[in-house]
Order: structure tokens, then C-alpha cells, then sequence
């Protein structure tokens, strides 16, 4: 059963369309994380989704019930906004109940679901505070009680995390996490920190220029991205695009050749995969991590590892990892490398390049071959 | 350059440093005093002279520190001096002005919290173009309206009466109370009108829950415009009321007109300050939150 | 920007219940709500006007008429040796009050933002007479003006006997007397709007100026009074609105006199139309105010819309 289901969702603003054909099909209990750049119409989707803005063509439905004109209240939905929206003139307590109020529910009930979720988030002690004597992480808590309190069917999400610093945020997106799994709601999660969607998520929807790129499992969006926009946006460092050309290597396999720095390139391509005739034109993407230093083990043990000679222009050590800039011709290629085995400026390093994670995409649409 | 020299060399600049500060404050403060005596001047002479008997007036001049004290001046002003021929004082007239800037002042200011939160949270289309309309009365010259108000008056029978004056400015009130509220409605965030959308409130409630208990700031700052614009407002009070119907500032100045002969500088001291005492006293109340107002969103 | 999705009812084809009473008064009280006032507003501004206009080119004189004839009493207004005086009294005064009440408001500014003592006190001091009345101001200005009982009599019983100040009584200067009345009544709601503006700034910025060894003089003018230079405006148009409209100071000051000399466009309106019986000719006075305060107004509305424009430009 789909709990909700969002059928060719158009909006505009004027003349100017928003979105433009949205599909997305959400299953009970799931976790949905909209991801894309700012402007690329995931507010206003969710906004859309409550009722908040209308609809210009298509639909919505919420559980089995068409709602494109049930007004927001009547929709059985919360929302936690990326401003938290607290009321500032109400404590925290009738900031929780005054959804529950608006609806009538009796006292002692009301009393009752806050006791419920105060106890689940934590935050009894701070019932009786305004939400200008909260720090940024309390009143994002108090922001998810007062969703929590409703028991809706579906939990909407705008950027609740942007708002606070790095640690909290890994705090808090562990926290929604746990929540999830105990609540088990629907949940439609905006963001455009591609790893909170990669951690949250069970399926991620990529948006770009009000339409849907993608809409897949977190490993498959990762893995296999449907077009270069998808695959450069998921992932930091930005996935490597490399300008190539279909040919055969020695072995008359199939394989791409590029200019890199020391003359032509041939980089096998995995076993199975025959994209197309030689002299093709495509686009070769690869990961940072999926570019490190060469070794024959490695080669011993993994055969679908290609080499590369290309000189390093810059690293960047991180701690963890460092990253390193090569020169691969004109291009500028990233990889993240074990610090141990880290290449040094200047030096002319042999690059391994692991080939079965490589994608290969079409110059002129840019999808994935 | 030894370290005692380099020391005598810091003490000589320091004590300089130290001296131009002294100057420096000195001036400012002499200048602060000196406008402020100019400021004060005339509120301390029209206090002491309704104290002042009229003959020690009369031979010290207006500006003198008082040497006679009385109360009668007050009494006198209040309920029995003679303007043009009626000897009831400025009673009557303040009492006109009480019934006129109240309700008048009550009135736009909830007309206007109402507009301004229509006009900031419920836009719809062409509602930008409404207001930008309605912002033009800010800038009418109340000489323009004379003319049709006098007549729309004289048609529903307000004319010499208060109950005109208040529909006068509760109307031309509208633009300015709008434009306040709506100003500072705009800068409440709308995440919190779609938060308690979602909760299940709708217009009536959001603007009682919601937007009211924002509110405070921005009414002070109207109340007091309000209130201190109608109560001083003069031109419509003298054209459209004659005698014991005028509001408190045209009596006033039919008060110091009359006088040909000994100018009853006591009475007409007290008249005067019974009439400036009212919005004094809510801007002595208020005027700490009027300033902070209306910096915060009323004047953009 | 929230906007109130009033179409939604259109896609309800399928399924879901048409809205009940309640709900349709609930989405058309926004516009019941407002429709008072904009009906009341569009009257006073836009149908006064015109009917203003019309009389203005009416011969109306004691009662209003509609008999039209052009432009007559326009002409007959400018040919009017008053009324020349009473524009150009407008302008004279206009520019030297807005200047003086500006400089002292923003002088004034100036020094309580020097954190001193008491800045609320000396803040209060500056600002009551804008909750005073015009009339309260002229009435009490009079009287120092006044040469037998006011400033003239205090500084001769101190000994100079033979000093004289009778700005308001005499024709060539009656109208400093307005002058420095009104600035007295309005200096300190631009002190005000000027305190509020330097509050407003940056502090960083102000000592990165100290940082750059500038001096106090310099760091206001060359970085503080740039950044608050949009409340210059501002400020003057306030007091231009002021200028223009005022009426009380002068009837309670000098009432035009003595003779013609401090007549205003406001007093002359006034007279026209209720002490000499001629509205034709009062409207069209009327006409000319709205004019004068259309010159300054409307090049104002677009310059902030030009600013507006270029600021939310990304
Ligand atoms: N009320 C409106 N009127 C006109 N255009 C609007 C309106 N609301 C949003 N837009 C436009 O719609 C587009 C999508 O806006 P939206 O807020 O949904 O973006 P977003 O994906 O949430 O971006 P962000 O990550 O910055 O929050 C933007 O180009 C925006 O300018
Ligand atoms: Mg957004």
C-alpha cells in the first residue's frame, strides 16, 4: 500500500513553471529525502504536499484520498520547517498542544500527548520555556514534538537540520534516524545535504530544474546515477567526468581512450559491458575513491583495475583520507587516497582506477549508457 | 631612549590623551544642556505661568522664575473662562477631544492591524496593488477632502458634531495604521502562518493566537501616532465644529485670540497645558516603545 | 511569501466534499475583512480628489456649483498678489526648515550617540514636543515672540535696554519666527529616526575605521553617515509632508500676518473657502498643494522603486 502517491505534480508561479511533472510514490513506513540544488522546487513540493500551496495540474493523494483541495489541516499531516516556526509568544508546552487545541481535543488528552512526546524527545524540563530561551538543538526538538504529538500519516521535513552547527546536525540526523525506526511513519525528509539522504533515506529523490532526475534506493542513486547531474551532485568530492572514446584494447576488449598527460590512455572497461561501437564518443565517470595508487597486488587481486601515469598537482590532506588533484591532460581529476600511500605534490604517480564502478554517459543527453 | 624616558613619554601622551577626552566630553555635554534648556524653555514657562499670578506676570514679563503661586488659573481654565461669549472653560472642549481621539484612535488602529495582517499573510492577487493604493492617503492633503467633507458631512447630518470628526480620521487614519501594521507584519515569518495552517488554525485564529501576541510593539507605536495626530489635529476641528462642539485645539486658539485687552497669560497657560497633557502623557508613557517601533518596521 | 491557495476548489473534481459554508467565509474573509477600508480609501483619495478638481474648475463660489469654466480660477488664483506670496513662502520656508531640522536632528544624533550619560533622559528631552501640537508650539512661540512680554522684555530687564527681537512682528521677519518654531517642534523626531539609523550600523565596521587610525570626525563622515544616507531621504520627505501640509503652526503663530507676510498656501485654502466665500478658486489652491506635493513625492515613490528594483535584483 502506498501511503502516498504523487501523480504529474505541476506548479507555477506566474509563467513560471516550478515543477513540471513530479512522480513519486511513497510505500507506509517509508523515508523519502528530496534532494537538489537550491531553487530546484523542494519546498514548494512540500508545500504542495500539505496543502499549503495548490496544485496547477496533476495529483496528490494522501493514503487512498485525492487531497488537492483538502486544506491543510484536514490532510492528517505535521511539518517541521527549517525555521522550526516556533510560535515565540507560546511555551513550549502550548507550542505542542496547539495543533491538539485548534482541533478541540480535551485537556487531560492533550496533557497526556505531551507527557508522551516530551518523554520521547527529551525535553520535559523545557516545557514551560518560550522558544527564545532555547538553543538552536532544543528548539529543532521542540520543532519534531510538535509534529510527533499529532500522530499524522505522514511526516514532512523541510531542512529541519540546516540550521545547526556540524556536530549537532550528525547528532540530530542519528536521532530522526531512531525515531524513524520507532515511529515508523511515512516520511517525505527535504535536504540538500546529499549524506543526510544517503544515511536516512530508503529512497532518495534527485530533483533538478523542477523535475524529478531520479528517484532510487541511496546505494543504486550512488552507484548507478541516471544522468551526469545526479552523478555529480550525490557525492563529495564531485564524481570525475572524463571525455573519452570507445575503442578495443590489446586484448580486443572493449575499452575507452583518452589524452592523459603521457600520451593516449586505454582503460579497459568491466567484463560484459559493450556500450556501443568504437570510436563512440562518451563520458567516462569516476569517483575519487575509486582512483588510488597502483600496485600489482591490487591488479593480483581485483582485474578490473586500469593504470594511469599522471603528475600531481595538489593534496589536500583531510586526516582521514587525503585528496588528491592529478593531471590527466587538460583535466583536473580528484582522488581520495589512504594517507599512507598519499601521492606528494609534484610527484608522477601511477593511478589505479577500479573500472567496475566507472559509469559511462552519453555527451549529448547525458544519461547513463 | 632609556626605560624611564620612554615611560615619561607614554605618561606626557597619555595625560594628553586624557585631556582631549576631558574637552571633548565637555563640549557635548554643554551642547546637550544648552539644546536641552532651549527644548525644555518653553513647557517650564507655560508650567510656572499657570502657577504665576497674572499682575507678577505682568510686570516680570513671561520668563521669569516664579514669586507668587496660585492655583486659581487652573480652576479658571478649566470651567469658567470666557471664550467668545460662553464662560465654560476648556472642559467641554477637552471632553470633545477625549470623545473624538478615542473611539477615533481605537477604531483605525483595528482597522488597520486587521488590513495589515490581510495585506502581509493572505495576499492574493492584486492585493500588492490595493495596498500601494491605500498607502497614497499617507500623502493627501487634508485641503484636497475639505470640500467633500463638509459636503458628505452636511448629507448624513455630522456636521458640528464629533461623531463626523471621528469618521474623518478613522478614514484618512486607515492609510497610516495599514502601513504600520502591514510593515510590521511582513517581517513576522510566514513559516509560522503555515505552521498553524497545518495545526489546524485558520484566519481568525492565527490572527488572535498568532499574530495579537506579536503585536504589542507595533500597536503601541499606532495608539500613539494616533492618538497624538488626532488630538492635536486642528484644521478639521475649526472647520467642521463651531462653539461648544470644537475639539480642544481650536478652542485654544480661539482662546488666545480673543484676548484684546490684559492677556490672561495664567489662564491661557493652564488652557494650554490642559491641552498638550494628554498626548504628553501617553508619549511619556509610551515613547520608549514608540521610538523602538517605529525604527523596527513602521518607517521603511 | 504565503499564498492562500483560494483555486484549490477547482480540482475537486474527484472525491473529496465541496467546502461547507464555514470554510467559504473563512476563504473570502480576507477580502471581507479589507473591503471597508479600501472602500473608504478609495473614496477619500480618489473621489475626493477629482470632486476637489471639479470644483476647482467650477464656479462655485459661496456654495458649491458645477457650472464649468476651465482653468479661470487658476488664473485668477496666480494672479493673485497673496497667493505668489504665500507659494513662495511655502518654498522659502520648506527648504530652511527641512535643513535646520535635520542638521539639529542629526547634530543632536550625533552627540547622545557619543555614549553619554542619561541618553534616555536627553532622548525624551528632544523628542516631547512631537507629541505637542502645533497649536500648543505656536501659541507658547507667540508669546516669546511677543516684544512687550516675551524674550525682548526678559533680556532688556537684565540691562540691555535698547535690545530688540521682534522676529514676529515684524513683516521682513515673521517668517524665521515660523521657521525656528517648527524646527523647534520637529528636530527631534529626525534625531530620532538618526539615533536609529547609527544604532544600526555595524559596529565591526566602525572599528575597522578606528583600525584604519580615522578620527571620530572622519569615521562618521566618511563611513557611518554614508551608509544611513537612505534615512536622509527619508527624514525629508517626512518633513517636506510636514511643510507642506502645515497649517496650525502658522494659524496659531502669526495668522498670516502681520498683513500678508506669513501667508501659506494652507491658511489662503482656508480662507478662501470659509471666510471669503470663493470655493471655486479655494479648490484650486487646494489643486496647487497637491501639486507642489506631487513634485516631491512622485520623483521620491520611484527612486524607492528604482532602489527596490536594483536591490532584489540577484
Ligand atoms: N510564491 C512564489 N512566487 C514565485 N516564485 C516562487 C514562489 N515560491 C517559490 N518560487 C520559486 O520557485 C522555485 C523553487 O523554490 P523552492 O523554495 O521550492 O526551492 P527549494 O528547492 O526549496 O530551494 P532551497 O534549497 O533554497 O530551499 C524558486 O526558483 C523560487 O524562486
Ligand atoms: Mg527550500
Amino acid at each position: 500500500m502506498s501511503s502516498l502517491n504523487i501523480r504529474n505534480l505541476r506548479k507555477s508561479f506566474g509563467a513560471v513553471e516550478v515543477l513540471k511533472g513530479i512522480n513519486i510514490e511513497a510505500r507506509t513506513g517509508e523515508f523519502i529525502a528530496l534532494v537538489g540544488p537550491s531553487g530546484c522546487g523542494k519546498s514548494t513540493l512540500l508545500a504542495m504536499i500539505a496543502g499549503l500551496e495548490s496544485v496547477s495540474e496533476g495529483e496528490i493523494r494522501i493514503g487512498d484520498r485525492l487531497v488537492n483541495s483538502v486544506a491543510p489541516k484536514d490532510r492528517d499531516i505535521a511539518m517541521v520547517f527549517q525555521s522550526y516556526a516556533l510560535y515565540p509568544t507560546m511555551t513550549v508546552r502550548e507550542n505542542i498542544t496547539f495543533g491538539m487545541e485548534s482541533r478541540g481535543v480535551p485537556k487531560p488528552q492533550r496533557d497526556e500527548a505531551v507527557k508522551r512526546v516530551a518523554a520521547l524527545l527529551q525535553i520535559e524540563p523545557l516545557l514551560k520555556r518560550k522558544p527564545g530561551q532555547l538553543s538552536g538543538g532544543q528548539r529543532q526538538r521542540v520543532a519534531m514534538g510538535r509534529a510527533l504529538v499529532r500522530d499524522p500519516k505522514l511526516f514532512l521535513f523541510d531542512e529541519p537540520l540546516s540550521n545547526l552547527d556540524a556536530k549537532l546536525r550528525v547528532d540530530m540526523r542519528t536521532e530522526i534516524k531512531k525515531l524513524h525506526h520507532r515511529v515508523g511513519k511515512t516520511t517525505v525528509y527535504v535536504t540538500h545535504d546529499q549524506v543526510e539522504a544517503m544515511t536516512l533515506a530508503s529512497r532518495i529523490a534527485v530533483m533538478h530544474q523542477g523535475q524529478v532526475q531520479q528517484f532510487d534506493e541511496p546505494q543504486v542513486v550512488y552507484d548507478r546515477p541516471a544522468n551526469m547531474f545526479v552523478a555529480g551532485f550525490m557525492g563529495s568530492p564531485a564524481m570525475n567526468f572524463i571525455p573519452a572514446t570507445l575503442t578495443t584494447d590489446a586484448e580486443g576488449k572493449p575499452a575507452v581512450s583518452f589524452k592523459a598527460t603521457g600520451g593516449t590512455a586505454v582503460l579497459t572497461l568491466q567484463d560484459g559491458i559493450s556500450p556501443g561501437a568504437a570510436g563512440r564518443d562518451v563520458i567516462l565517470g569516476v569517483r575519487p575513491e575509486h582512483i588510488f595508487r597502483y600496485s600489482h597486488e591490487l591488479k593480483a587481486s581485483k582485474k578490473s583495475i586500469a593504470s594511469v601515469d599522471a603528475p600531481v598537482e595538489m593534496v589536500e590532506p583531510t586526516g582521514a583520507e587525503t585528496i588528491g588533484l592529478m593531471r590527466f591532460g587538460e583535466l583536473e581529476v580528484t582522488g581520495r587516497f589512504d594517507p599512507d600511500e598519499a601521492p606528494r605534490m609534484g610527484e608522477t604517480i601511477t593511478l589505479g582506477i577500479d573500472m567496475s564502478h566507472a559509469c559511462l554517459f552519453d555527451p549529448v543527453t547525458r544519461n547513463l549508457i | 631612549m632609556t626605560d624611564a624616558t620612554i615611560a615619561a613619554v607614554h605618561d606626557r601622551e597619555a595625560a594628553a590623551a586624557s585631556r582631549r577626552h576631558f574637552v571633548s566630553r565637555t563640549i557635548i555635554y554643554a551642547l546637550l544642556t544648552i539644546f536641552a534648556v532651549i527644548y525644555l524653555a518653553p513647557l517650564l514657562i507655560l508650567v510656572f505661568n499657570s502657577f504665576r499670578e497674572q499682575p507678577e506676570i505682568a510686570q516680570n514679563g513671561l520668563i521669569a522664575f516664579p514669586r507668587s503661586f496660585q492655583l486659581k488659573a487652573w480652576a479658571e481654565a478649566w470651567s469658567t473662562y470666557c471664550i467668545g461669549g460662553t464662560c465654560e472653560g476648556m472642559r467641554r472642549n477637552f471632553l470633545n477631544s477625549l470623545w473624538m481621539a478615542v473611539p477615533a484612535t481605537i477604531l483605525s488602529t483595528l482597522l488597520g492591524a486587521m488590513n495589515g495582517y490581510v495585506l502581509s499573510k493572505w495576499r492574493f492577487k492584486g492585493s500588492e496593488v490595493l495596498f500601494t493604493l491605500m498607502l497614497l492617503g499617507v500623502f493627501m492633503p487634508g485641503q484636497i477632502a475639505l470640500m467633500p467633507w463638509a459636503f458628505l458631512l452636511g448629507k448624513v447630518g455630522l456636521t458640528n458634531s464629533t461623531y463626523g470628526l471621528i469618521l474623518i480620521h478613522v478614514v484618512q487614519g486607515i492609510s497610516f495604521t495599514t502601513l504600520f501594521c502591514r510593515n510590521y507584519y511582513v517581517s513576522i515569518p510566514d513559516d509560522l502562518i503555515k505552521a498553524a495552517r497545518i495545526d489546524g488554525a485558520g484566519f481568525w485564529r492565527i490572527f488572535r493566537k498568532i499574530i495579537l501576541p506579536l503585536s504589542p510593539p507595533i500597536l503601541i507605536v499606532t495608539v500613539i501616532w494616533q492618538f497624538t495626530g488626532i488630538w492635536n489635529e486642528y484644521l478639521f476641528g475649526v472647520v467642521f465644529t463651531s462653539g461648544r462642539e470644537q475639539p480642544i485645539t481650536a478652542a485654544l486658539v480661539a482662546l488666545t485670540a480673543s484676548g484684546t485687552n490684559v492677556r490672561a497669560y495664567d489662564v491661557m497657560s493652564a488652557a494650554v497645558l490642559i491641552g498638550a497633557l494628554p498626548p504628553l502623557l501617553v508619549y511619556f508613557l509610551g515613547g520608549k516603545y514608540f521610538v523602538r517601533g517605529l525604527t523596527q518596521g513602521a518607517i521603511k | 511569501m504565503s499564498t492562500v491557495p483560494m483555486d484549490a476548489g477547482r480540482n475537486s473534481a474527484s472525491g473529496a466534499p465541496g467546502p461547507t459554508w464555514r470554510e467559504r467565509l473563512a476563504r473570502i474573509s480576507p477580502i471581507l475583512i479589507l473591503a471597508p477600508s479600501l472602500a473608504a480609501s478609495f473614496v477619500y483619495i480618489f473621489v475626493f480628489t477629482i470632486w476637489t478638481l471639479y470644483i476647482s474648475l467650477s464656479n462655485s463660489s459661496l456654495l458649491p456649483s458645477y457650472g464649468f469654466i476651465g482653468l479661470d480660477n487658476y488664473v485668477s488664483l496666480w494672479s493673485n498678489r497673496r497667493w505668489n506670496i504665500a507659494y513662495s513662502n511655502l518654498f522659502f520656508f520648506s527648504a530652511f526648515y527641512i535643513v535646520g531640522a535635520m542638521g539639529i536632528g542629526l547634530l543632536l544624533a550625533i552627540l547622545i550617540d557619543q555614549r553619554v550619560r542619561g541618553e534616555a533622559i536627553w532622548r525624551t528631552i528632544f523628542l516631547y514636543p512631537l507629541a505637542v501640537s502645533f497649536i500648543v508650539t505656536g501659541t507658547v512661540w507667540s508669546w516669546l515672540y511677543n516684544p512687550t512680554d516675551g524674550i525682548q522684555m526678559l533680556v532688556r530687564s537684565l540691562g540691555w535696554t535698547h535690545f530688540n527681537f521682534a522676529l514676529a512682528s515684524d513683516r521682513s521677519t515673521a517668517i524665521y519666527a515660523i521657521i525656528i518654531t517648527g524646527i523647534w517642534q520637529s528636530s527631534g523626531f529626525a534625531m530620532a529616526l538618526f539615533l536609529a539609523g547609527l544604532r544600526s550600523v555595524d559596529q565591526d565596521l566602525i572599528k575597522a575605521a578606528q583600525i584604519d587610525g580615522a578620527s571620530t570626525f572622519r569615521t562618521y563622515r566618511r563611513v557611518i553617515l554614508p551608509i544611513i544616507s537612505p534615512i536622509f531621504l527619508a527624514v525629508a520627505v517626512v518633513q517636506i509632508q510636514f511643510a507642506i501640509k502645515t497649517f496650525d503652526l502658522v494659524a496659531a503663530l502669526t495668522r498670516g500676518g502681520p498683513g500678508i507676510s506669513t501667508t501659506f498656501p494652507a491658511i489662503y485654502v482656508y480662507d478662501l473657502m470659509f471666510q471669503r466665500g470663493q470655493i471655486g478658486e479655494g479648490a484650486a489652491a487646494a489643486m496647487m498643494m497637491l501639486a507642489a506635493l506631487a513634485v516631491v513625492l512622485v520623483p521620491y515613490a520611484l527612486f524607492v522603486v528604482w532602489r527596490h528594483r536594483r536591490e532584489s535584483r540577484p
